[in-house]
């Protein structure tokens, strides 16, 4: 019954539209790299914005939609890292650029702290729990007199001035040191933004990757093939963390200004995250980005309407996890079939297929 | 005696924090859901007293009564419409619902009160005391605390000792079989949120009148309402109240040390109990 050696068993990821996709990403890339030299300063921010946005929204899909992990609580890391920067840079008089990365590792330590304690609650209790923690790292930081207690600082404006650099990109384009540094930052969240996605795909790609979903679908069956269910989410929770510190620590390079109501907000480091991942389509490495660019054009529609944008926001959620719980991505992806990142396992070759010469589920 | 003055103190606040987790408790119990909107329907629920107050010229506690059928209604209806078709064995979708629910409350009441802090007033008792010994005691407080007591004592009398809770722990166990009873799971968990938001409308009474309160600040009510049930242990209204007033007492003792620490105090507390009793201190659920 052995199949001849042309239709041997195959194990493919890849697909066409894929392929296409990847060309036009490495395009996206290149012109997103070169748009200091030719847009404007306030879209420049803007762009910054929807970078570091979509680095928080992917994370926390690696972190909900890939582990089952549902936290509530990333403002944490967001604040922790912005913290562990301010303190590094006014404190310890770095360079910000190297206090990100120090502030990466901050919030990779404070996630390690606190795993023991929420990694003790399941499910629903697990969100509750991160958000508890994230309340104790605000509440302790804000007694932290040197970084403005309560009330919050401001970076030096020489540090920023200061950034290895800024002075070199202010002379390449001639422009002022404040608008050289938001240069830097935008291209700093850009390779923070690309390293991300490269990571979660590589990542879904790997063994680990493939264990990964096997423990969101079902953790018994995975832990019974032998996938060590506890590192797994172990791993993901404190890699997670120090992407998250390191973004948290970029925006408050290019905010210069922290108060730890501000960087704590579970709003902003958390309620719009969920929200792009959800209307985005969680699970997906595309609904994050789907999401963010729906995120970025509602809340310029609705700008001038102050708390409608939110209640607005929370409503299509809520439509969206009630009836397409796949998100705006899982519509489209469902009814062509088409994947830019595949990270789906497909069969092909051996005996006895079906007409398209495949096989496999949709999660596989 | 001040340490004795500030406990006493401390369990009566417990008190408020068991009325805001009892609800929570109750819903989990039936379900298993973690409503994290619980809190913004607290909030919810002191501006409708609010409203009935101004709009009838009604006492609060009178304002209150009236409010409860209304918040029956809408618990009733906000589970048979919305709860129950996240319920199953994904965590994501009740959690992100009841997110995205919290998020929509918490809008709708800035829009619609705008963020300005308010009260109920209740006439002068809100400084009235009595004296237990040498301890004078706010009249709100012990009210507060008394009524945690009832609500306690009547919700375990609804558990154990009626139809309905014998549904309730029915369900509870094995929603298929007491499907197969005649019980009919959708009509029984949106009646179990009705009553939650019973509990609510009494938590929303005394939070309205005791101190201020604005539309933001249903999330901080819902962290401690959770860690009173953690601590307590899944599964038990004692146990629930018991996890309030060490939260309460925590609090006002990190407070006698210094006023910044309060919250944090009643955080600590928390974590100190799910570091070594993960299951609560009278756990009863196996899960």
């Amino acid at each position: 019954m052995s199949a001849p050696a042309s239709s041997a068993w195959r194990v493919e990821t890849r697909t066409r539209a894929a392929t296409g996709f990847s060309v036009f990403a490495v395009l996206l890339v290149a012109i997103a790299f070169a748009a200091p030299f030719f847009v404007s300063r306030s879209l420049l921010q803007d762009l910054f914005l929807i970078l570091t946005m979509l680095v928080l929204a992917q994370n926390w899909n690696l972190l909900a939609g890939y582990a089952g992990l549902v936290s509530v609580g990333q403002q944490a890391f967001v604040g922790f890292g912005a913290y562990a920067m301010f303190a590094c840079v006014s404190l310890g008089g770095l360079d910000p650029i190297l206090a990100v990365l120090i502030a990466g590792v901050a919030a990779a330590m404070l996630s390690v702290a606190t795993g023991f304690f929420v990694f003790r609650l399941q499910g629903a209790y697990f969100a509750i729990g991160t958000w508890v923690v994230a309340e104790v790292v605000r509440l302790v930081l804000a007694q932290w007199r040197a970084l403005g207690g309560g009330t919050g600082t401001s970076l030096p404006n020489a540090a920023i001035r200061d950034m290895a650099a800024v002075q070199w990109i202010a002379e390449a384009f001639s422009v002022r040191s404040a608008q050289a540094a938001d240069i830097l930052t935008y291209w700093l969240a850009l390779i923070l933004c690309c390293a991300t996605i490269g990571f979660i795909y590589w990542l879904l790609r790997t063994r680990q990757g493939l264990g990964l979903s096997a423990v969101r679908d079902n953790q018994e069956a995975a832990r019974s093939v032998g996938v060590d269910a506890r590192r797994i989410k172990w791993a993901v929770y404190v890699s997670v963390a120090f992407v998250t510190g390191m973004a948290g620590a970029l925006i408050y390079v290019q905010k210069a200004r922290i108060s730890p109501d501000a960087a704590f907000s579970v709003v902003d480091w958390t309620a719009y995250v969920i929200f792009i991942v959800v209307i985005g389509g969680i699970g997906t490495l595309e609904g994050p980005i789907i999401g963010v660019i729906v995120f970025f054009l509602l809340q310029k529609t609705l700008a001038d309407y102050g708390s409608w944008y939110l209640l607005v926001l929370g409503l299509i959620g809520i439509a969206i996890m009630l009836f397409a719980p796949r998100g705006l991505w899982g519509l489209f992806s469902d009814r062509t079939g088409i994947q830019f990142f595949p990270v789906r396992r497909i069969l092909k070759g051996g005996p006895s297929t079906d007409h398209q010469g495949t096989r496999g589920g949709p999660h596989g | 005696m001040i340490w004795v003055d500030t406990i006493v103190q401390g369990v009566l606040l417990g008190g408020l924090y068991a009325l805001f987790a009892a609800g929570l408790s109750l819903v989990f119990g039936v379900m298993r859901l973690v409503n994290l909107a619980h809190g913004d329907l607290i909030v919810l629920g002191a501006f409708l007293i609010l409203v009935i107050v101004s709009a009838l010229g009604l006492n609060p506690f009178l304002a209150a009564l009236v409010a409860l059928p209304v918040m029956f209604c809408l618990g009733w209806g906000l589970q048979f419409v919305v709860l129950n078709r996240t319920l199953g064995d994904d965590i994501l979708p009740p959690l992100l619902v009841t997110f995205g629910l919290s998020i929509v409350i918490q809008n709708a009441l800035l829009e619609g009160f705008s963020a300005d802090s308010r009260r109920i007033s209740v006439g002068g008792l809100e400084a009235a005391s009595v004296s237990l010994g040498p301890i004078a005691v706010g009249v709100m407080p012990l009210l507060t605390f008394l009524s945690a007591v009832a609500v306690i004592i009547a919700l375990n009398a609804l558990f154990y000792r009626t139809a309905l809770g014998r549904a309730f722990r029915a369900t509870s166990d094995d929603p298929v079989t007491a499907g197969l009873m005649g019980v009919d799971p959708k009509r029984l968990f949106a009646t179990a949120t009705g009553i939650a938001m019973i509990v609510v409308t009494i938590a929303a009474l005394y939070l309205g009148t005791r101190s201020n309160f604005d539309p933001t600040i249903g999330p901080a009510r819902l962290i401690y309402a959770f860690e009173a049930v953690i601590i307590g242990g899944l599964g038990s209204f004692w146990g629930t109240l018991a996890g309030g007033v060490i939260i309460g007492v925590a609090q006002t003792m990190g407070a006698a040390i210094n006023p910044e620490w309060q919250i944090l105090s009643g955080h600590v507390a928390f974590l100190l109990v799910l570091l070594f009793r993960p299951r609560g201190l009278f756990p009863r659920a196996n899960d």
